[in-house]
């Protein structure tokens, strides 16, 4: 296995992991963390994959991830905006944990 | 963290299974993929020569994938018309910076300007491009937001309307031009695809930079007219 | 593939992996976004060594630095005193 899949491996684990952390914590703060390292583990597998090539690795990727981080820093300045909102409407920044039956 | 009673162990340890299991089918299938697989790199590496620059990824994002990067621009307004439709004013008063901020801003931010401009010219043969270019602006404009300086008033109307819209509408208006003069949508002609990129991203630049920095401030900048008023949302 | 490269390969991932885990557990907020920035700054390391250094100038521009300021921004807006509606309008 070159480094190459080790990478990829990593974005796998970091994917993982993130999600585990989004199901898991109550605290949206933590969710958005969880998010973002979630799409870093994406964006590590889709590049770990371009660089497969002889040469110069596949740049379409490349190009994908450089799109995907701007939108990701978009979507996470709306989510914290929105986190905001919500605890001056409700004065609450953590989900409700539900009662197990 | 709160203690958890037996159920929720059990929840817990029941997801860690499940999303074992995910990583495990997931390590796999990366782990199956051949060793060696060109992707698109060769056909980039063929057409590179009429996209109008020499950085395969500038090539791809602005000449090849044009259009992706034409909505993604769109999307960053939308985050930051979401963002200011949400409309929660902080009551954030200015204060002057301490002393270590004030000197840094003012020997970086000339800096980071020099360092934007340069990056966004060096993208069309090296890397570099219109993203990189317009977030060390944000950063400058975010360090700038952070040593208390607010735009003018002046500018807080219709300029920097026109700022933020700028990218978008430079790309949708080669777009058109384009297409107005015969060729298909967003087809570059090769004698001037390297002035067209360069424009777009240009324009592509000073939005990114201007929308990143409005993102981080948060609300929509308030006019001067409206500061006396107490109106619910403010206006404008 | 030196042992070299495959050593600072291992360890960064490792790193990574490691970082991302402290970061999402940590029981201080202000903790966990400082250990988000630094993760975001490895990253940008890994983009190099992928051979990908547009997305590591991306990454360290907007991964790193806007992200951890919007995220401290935020944190800093949770945390703050309700500020009470008949203060001073505001100056912004």
């Amino acid at each position: 296995m070159s480094s190459v899949f080790f990478y990829a491996l990593t974005g796998v684990g970091l994917f993982t992991l993130g999600l585990y952390a989004l199901i898991v914590y109550t605290h949206l703060l933590r969710k958005i963390l969880a998010i973002n390292v979630m799409g870093s583990g994406i964006f590590l597998l889709l590049v770990s994959l371009a660089a497969r090539t002889r040469g110069a690795p596949d740049p379409v990727p490349h190009a994908m991830v450089i799109t995907g981080i701007v939108v990701a820093i978009s979507a996470t300045a709306l989510a914290l905006v929105l986190m905001l909102r919500l605890r001056e409407a409700s004065d609450r920044v953590e989900l409700p944990e539900e009662p197990m039956e | 963290m709160t203690k958890l009673n037996n159920k929720q162990r059990l929840f817990r340890l029941l997801l860690l299974v499940l999303l074992s299991v995910l990583a495990a089918g997931l390590g796999y299938a990366v782990l199956k993929l051949p060793l060696q697989a060109p992707g698109l790199s060769t056909r980039v590496t063929e057409n590179l020569v009429v996209s109008g620059v020499s950085n395969p990824v500038t090539a791809v994002l602005l000449n090849f994938r044009g259009y992706d990067t034409l909505l993604e621009m769109a999307v960053l307004l939308l985050a930051l018309l979401a963002v200011w439709s949400l409309g929660s004013q902080s009551e954030r008063r200015e204060s002057a910076p301490g002393a270590v901020l004030d000197m840094l801003s003012r020997l970086l931010i000339p800096l980071f300007i020099m360092v934007s401009g340069y990056l966004l010219w060096v993208g069309a043969h090296a890397p570099g491009g219109a993203f990189q270019a317009g977030s060390v602006l944000a950063a400058a404009g975010v360090l700038l937001l952070l040593a208390g300086w607010r735009p003018g008033v002046w500018f807080v109307g219709l300029p920097l309307r026109i700022t933020l819209v700028l990218g978008l509408a430079m790309f949708v208006a080669v777009a058109v031009a384009v297409q107005l003069a015969g060729w298909r949508l967003l087809e570059f002609p090769l004698p001037v695809a390297g002035t067209l990129i360069l424009l777009i991203e240009a324009a592509a630049t000073l939005s990114i930079g201007i929308t990143l920095a409005a993102l981080f401030f948060g609300h929509r900048p308030q006019t001067g007219q409206d500061s006396g008023s107490q109106t619910e949302q403010g206006e404008k | 593939m030196t042992l070299l490269q495959w050593t600072f390969d291992l360890v960064l991932g490792f790193t990574l992996l490691w970082l991302a885990w402290r970061t999402l557990a940590s029981e201080d907020l202000f903790k966990g976004i400082v250990l988000f920035i630094a993760f975001g700054l490895l990253m940008a390391l890994a983009w190099v060594r992928l051979d990908a250094p547009d997305i590591a100038l991306a990454e360290a521009a907007i991964g790193a630095g806007l992200t951890g300021a919007l995220l401290l921004a935020a944190l800093a807006k949770l945390t703050a005193p309700k500020a009470k509606p008949e203060d001073s309008p505001p100056h912004d």
